[in-house]
């Protein structure tokens, strides 16, 4: 085996800069096509350096193919993918400066962790790993066990490997694809804090795949909504959450009561829907659309909920003639499932501040919201797209 | 009456299972008994005479033929096996890695030596070699030739089912982490298929050594072991037989007590 040339795949390490000296990662009209269906139409992306970038969509939208292509595993159709000013479209996945912490891990089997670990550095030739492998065992608290084989170790301590594996790199972009998902809950929580410390000291870019969207919420600075291949919304989580713009946003992250509305027209700087008899105002920037049919959304802890007859704090129209049909107690809140006299069920979630006493099943109510909360939606989307239903 | 059958049921199994051991290790123990008989006084070999080392110490001794037919029967066995590893192990490659025109066929057909009866492929084999003008030519090489043939077959399945079980991630996982698509073969999937092809080897050189049927029908005028065995058994087997039948397992007990104790003591040298 000592005849195999090592060091040969060296990532050039003087790559050149992006126009302002940035190493972001623009992929540029990117497609792959499969015989029988397109995985990624098209996507247009910029992944600013040093940030957590999520890649959140459900299974099948392409997130997964978005990143074996920046990795390399997998070739575009068309476009181009860039990280700052070099072109690595159809670098081979050893040249270039990006690494994969994978879904099941794929640790060698057959090496040990710290065996393991150095691998990237060994394949670059450089010569002693020692002391930086020592150093990335002691960042992912593993030092102890450098000499076990992987197999020995459970799942929460093999994906600390992957990810050592994959960091003691140094790579420009390191690419996580679901690293979480074989966790149980409790494990996820807290491996979801310690990717984010993780991230925030070595301040490396993150691209992070998941269908997870409290994951997501959680860790990223900014998430990229993917559905049937294309972005649907990008940005800030809490910006994604108070504003989305289509209605599988509304409903993949969180969940969203969405009403049947006739748009009258803006006026000034709010857009006036018709809902089931009353009026109701919406923000002009929290607006998608302003004429035709709409789709008046809400989140239902924004839902604000009181027996009939009994005032409610909200400047907004108060909507009468629901009753209660599910209550379920989760705690830190109460969740109320309410008929409304046009038919439709709409969710409420109220926080447990002991002012009131649950609601019983049956109970007429009063439900409003404060008009700075609603959002509105083109209604040509279905309104169920992105409900995941389990 | 309680106490007796709680008795039975806690040790039956054990029973049977010795007995079971038994039944498979007295054919070796006889074995090993009568390679140290000594049969120079008596024309009755199934009877043990008397101890003697004479049978392990003075090859010279042995039965005209027998240590010729030993020797080409290893010498077979070897080139057998080599061949038949090198050959198998890029086919099994070849079967699970690429897509190719008839791969599937070809999977099923691999097979086919192993299903058919051996004195169906021994004759095919002899009607083919006399048909294409080798018929005065049989001997070492179309022997070695039927034993490639039907080692090949074991040598693909043996190793196409360590390759099938490997998760092809780990080799993305290499070249994502820097490893040319050579350092990838020799650094991670050679390594993790040696097992398959160790194997694969292991059962060639047993396959070949002992093969009779296909042999005895190809060989012309050589003559391997099992066919010198064969060809004594009508006069009485000489017991220098069966020094070579307890040599070959012992040799291959040792083989497998010797790589389990080389893998426990790299357990533990790993996590000392």
């Amino acid at each position: 085996m000592s005849q195999v040339h090592e060091g040969a795949a060296a990532p050039s390490g003087a790559h050149a800069r992006g126009a302002d000296g940035s190493r972001d990662l623009r992929l540029t009209g990117l497609t792959k096509e499969y015989a029988t269906f397109t995985a990624v139409k098209s996507l247009d992306l910029v992944v600013p350096q040093g940030e957590f970038f999520a890649l959140l969509g459900p299974s099948g939208c392409g997130k997964t193919t978005t990143l074996r292509m920046v990795a390399g595993l997998d070739t575009p159709t068309s476009g181009t993918i860039h990280l700052g000013d070099t072109e690595i479209t159809f670098e081979k996945p050893y040249r270039r400066p990006v690494n994969t912490v994978f879904q099941n891990y794929a640790l060698f089997p057959h090496l040990n962790i710290a065996k393991n670990v150095a691998f990237g550095l060994e394949r670059r030739g450089i010569k002693n790993t020692r002391q930086q492998v020592a150093d990335m065992l002691e960042l992912v608290e593993l030092t102890s066990q450098a000499h076990k084989k992987p197999t020995q170790m459970s799942g929460g301590q093999q994906q600390r490997v992957a990810l050592a594996r994959a960091l003691i790199n140094k790579p420009e972009v390191l690419l996580l694809d679901e690293p979480l998902g074989a966790l149980d809950l409790k494990l996820r929580r807290g491996m979801q804090l310690e990717l984010k410390r993780i991230q925030t000291e070595v301040g490396l870019t993150f691209v992070h795949v998941t269908h997870d969207q409290e994951e997501a919420m959680t860790m990223a600075d900014t998430i990229a909504v993917m559905n049937q291949g294309v972005i649907e919304q990008m940005g800030a989580p809490s910006e994604l959450y108070e504003n989305p713009r289509t209605t599988f946003v509304a409903n993949f992250l969180g969940q969203s009561n969405l009403i049947a509305g006739e748009i009258e027209g803006r006026d000034g700087d709010h857009v006036k829907v018709r809902v089931q008899g009353a009026v109701a105002s919406v923000p002009g920037d929290r607006a998608h659309s302003d004429s035709g049919k709409g789709w008046l959304g809400i989140r239902p802890e924004k839902v604000l909920i009181a027996e009939a007859g009994t005032p409610i704090d909200a400047p907004g129209d108060v909507i009468t003639g629901g009753y209660v049909t599910d209550v379920s107690f989760v705690g830190v809140s109460t969740q109320y499932s309410v008929m409304m006299p046009w038919g439709q069920e709409l969710t409420v979630f109220e926080q447990n501040t002991g002012a009131r006493s649950m609601l019983p099943v049956g109970t007429k109510v009063d439900i409003s919201w404060r008009p700075e909360f609603a959002f509105l939606l083109d209604a040509s989307q279905d309104a169920k797209a992105g409900i995941e239903d389990d | 009456m309680t106490r007796a059958r709680r008795w039975i049921g806690e040790h039956l199994v054990l029973g049977l299972g010795l007995l079971v051991l038994a039944y498979t290790f007295v054919p070796i123990a006889i074995v090993v008994l009568m390679s140290f008989n000594d049969s120079s006084t008596s024309r009755n070999v199934y009877k043990f005479q008397k101890f003697t080392w004479d049978n392990w110490l003075h090859p010279g001794s042995w039965a005209d033929g027998m240590a010729d037919s030993v020797w080409l029967s290893i010498r077979i066995a070897l080139l057998a096996t080599v061949v038949a590893t090198a050959l198998g192990t890029l086919a099994a490659f070849a079967l699970v890695r690429h897509r190719f025109a008839g791969r599937s066929a070809a999977n099923l057909i691999i097979f086919l030596p192993m299903a058919s009866p051996e004195i169906v492929m021994g004759s095919s084999l002899l009607a083919l070699f006399v048909s294409a003008g080798f018929g005065g030519q049989l001997g070492f090489w179309t022997i070695l030739i039927a034993h490639i043939m039907f080692c090949l077959s074991f040598v693909i399945v043996t190793v196409k089912a360590r390759l099938s079980g490997l998760n092809d991630n780990l080799e993305q996982a290499a070249m994502d982490l820097y490893a040319t698509e050579a350092q990838t073969f020799w650094r991670v999937t050679f390594p993790l298929v040696l097992p398959g092809i160790v194997g694969a080897a292991l059962l060639s050189f047993s396959l070949s050594f002992d093969d009779f049927i296909i042999t005895n029908l190809n060989a012309g005028q050589e003559v391997t072991f099992p066919m010198f065995v064969y060809g004594a058994n009508q006069r009485g087997v000489p017991m220098e037989v069966n020094v070579i039948g307890t040599a070959m397992f012992v040799i291959s007990i040792a083989v497998v007590l010797g790589n389990e104790i080389v893998r426990r003591r790299q357990e533990k040298a790993l996590a000392a």
